[in-house]
């Protein structure tokens, strides 16, 4: 394991960031994401990059829609109450079609809420958050070494599609350290003849803007963009089965709740019972095709998650409702233990969903 | 297909997140599977403070401890919160310097160490926690072979060499108890 280092999952973002090619990072501190913007205020200025801890959230995420609109791979890290205060760029940035790249390391809500990890935050990544119609790429990793993988990911998914994209990971694989390797990383670079990079008295220059006062037009620009999602849709879904080839029951979970849904996984086919789990590694778009497949072979699901229920809408959607689906969650703060899953998977056997 | 818990637990300062780093760096150098959680927040400023680190032939599932095959406990909250999870056959280090009390139970060795004390009289405060470290290596042959050296050079900052030799000796002080 020679190219294999030991970090946190925090460290690894940043590190991954900066190999995608990231020379920008603008945030404000909170826990329990420190350490990214502590990587990067070390690394940075020695490679000629610029981290600036702004004076606010709102302030960071204006300077990412500034410097992504200069051409510049960039981002910006938080969690959970500062996403909400960076949830306007966020908007902004959608609405001038333009990459980003932001973390939140998720930790419990609402309000300001605690510091220990959760997953609560699911439906303002996938579905919102900020105003308007928009969607972000929302990858979900499980491990510090898909912390660094789904960073260079996201940056170059970022700029395929012109959006942002968002590593939704929560205070556990942000703090916990593992192996990681930083090679085999695919760094494509896209060319963005749409940047602020000045025109030479060459060409035209160029107008990034959200603000549309024709209707017709404001229609158009929101037509034009969900074609595009529909892209992302078809195209960029991922996710990992574990065990669910002869599956009679399907776990689903994402990020550290997977991490403990594969004990439980483990546990329950020790006891006889045939389960599985699917982990969506991007939660949008989500892995809708494989779900609705499964509905035909499983008697139900368990999503499992560190929220009230927030991802189990998704599978109710997913699965047309073919299938009951049931809840396992802990939330601010707690996580459910293999245990805990397990007695969800019994009572899923006897048929209580 | 072997994979060992390990909770490390004590007050913030003591040394838990080093000691929990120094086994997950020394698993990684035995090509084990391997993960350190930490505890993080306010207990880092003070408080108690633990680690959970996992060593594996296989992949691991999840990195958090429910039921540590050892325990390693440097203060007595630690050792209350954490003794009645051990696994049956699990094994405890406790600093007996600093806790006075018995393991009740009889499905678990115990190894009593006065760590602090020894650390105090060989001229190594504060190390305490690798003292225990060096007693948990000679209890599982299959961690404490040698290379000890290469991982502490990882761990300590060059800025700090001269913490090599009184990590190494600590571990030694342990070996020997």
């Amino acid at each position: 394991m020679a190219d294999k280092v030991l970090m946190k999952g925090n460290e690894a973002i940043a590190e991954a960031a900066i190999l995608a090619g990231c020379r920008h990072y603008f945030g404000y501190p909170i826990t329990p994401q420190t350490e990214i913007a502590a990587y990067m205020a070390k690394k940075m200025p020695k490679i000629g990059g610029c981290f600036l801890q702004a004076e606010s959230e709102i302030a960071s995420i204006n300077m990412v829609y500034g410097a992504s609109a200069a051409g510049f791979r960039v981002m910006t890290s938080s969690s959970s109450p500062g996403i909400s205060l960076k949830s306007e760029g966020l908007s902004y940035l959608a609405g001038s079609d333009i990459p980003a790249f932001v973390v939140n390391v998720q930790r419990g809500g609402p309000g300001l809420g605690g510091i220990q990890p959760s997953q609560s935050d699911y439906f303002q990544a996938t579905k919102g958050g900020g105003h308007g119609d928009y969607k972000m790429i929302v990858l979900a990793p499980a491990s510090v070494q898909e912390m660094a993988s789904l960073t260079v990911k996201g940056f170059n998914l970022a700029d395929k599609y012109l959006m942002t994209a968002m590593i939704l990971a929560d205070g556990t694989i942000g703090q916990m350290m593992e192996p990681v390797s930083f090679e085999e990383m695919k760094i494509e670079t896209y060319e963005k003849p749409w940047a602020l990079s000045g025109t030479n008295c060459e060409r035209e220059h160029n107008i990034l803007n959200s603000l549309y006062l024709k209707p017709d037009e404001l229609e158009a620009k929101n037509f034009e963009r969900y074609e595009r999602y529909k892209l992302v849709e078809e195209n960029e879904a991922m996710w990992e089965e574990y065990e669910t080839e002869d599956a009679e029951f399907c776990l689903v979970a994402f990020g550290i709740a997977a991490r403990v849904a594969k004990n439980a996984v483990v546990a329950a086919r020790k006891e006889g019972i045939k389960v599985g789990l699917l982990r969506p590694i991007t939660l949008w778009p989500f892995p809708k095709k494989p779900l609705l497949a499964l509905a035909d072979q499983v008697k139900g699901f368990i999503s499992v998650e560190l929220s009230m229920g927030q991802m189990i809408e998704d599978i109710r959607l997913a699965t047309e409702c073919k299938k009951p689906v049931a809840l396992c969650n802990r939330v601010g703060g707690m996580i459910p233990t293999p245990e805990n899953i397990l007695d969800s998977i019994r009572k899923a056997q006897k048929g209580e969903f | 297909m072997k994979t060992t818990q390990i909770v490390i637990a004590g007050f913030g300062g003591q040394g838990v997140l080093f000691a929990g780093k120094f086994l997950a760096h020394k698993g990684m150098s035995e090509n084990l599977q391997v993960s350190w959680l930490p505890s993080y927040g306010p207990e880092m400023r003070g408080g108690t403070a633990n680690c959970s680190v996992i060593l594996s032939d296989d992949p691991i599932g999840s990195p958090i401890i429910s039921e540590p095959d050892v325990l390693l406990a440097m203060n007595l909250p630690s050792l209350q919160k954490y003794v009645n999870a051990v696994k049956s056959g699990g094994q405890i280090y406790l600093d007996s310097s600093l806790i006075n009390q018995k393991v009740e139970r009889e499905d678990v060795e115990v190894f009593y160490v006065p760590a602090t004390r020894m650390a105090k009289e060989n001229g190594i405060d504060k190390l305490a926690n690798m003292i225990l470290v060096g007693k948990l290596l000679e209890n599982n042959p299959e961690l404490s072979s040698d290379g000890v050296d290469a991982v502490l050079e990882k761990l300590v900052p060059p800025k700090k060499a001269a913490l090599l030799s009184l990590n190494r000796k600590a571990l030694l002080l342990g070996k020997s108890v």
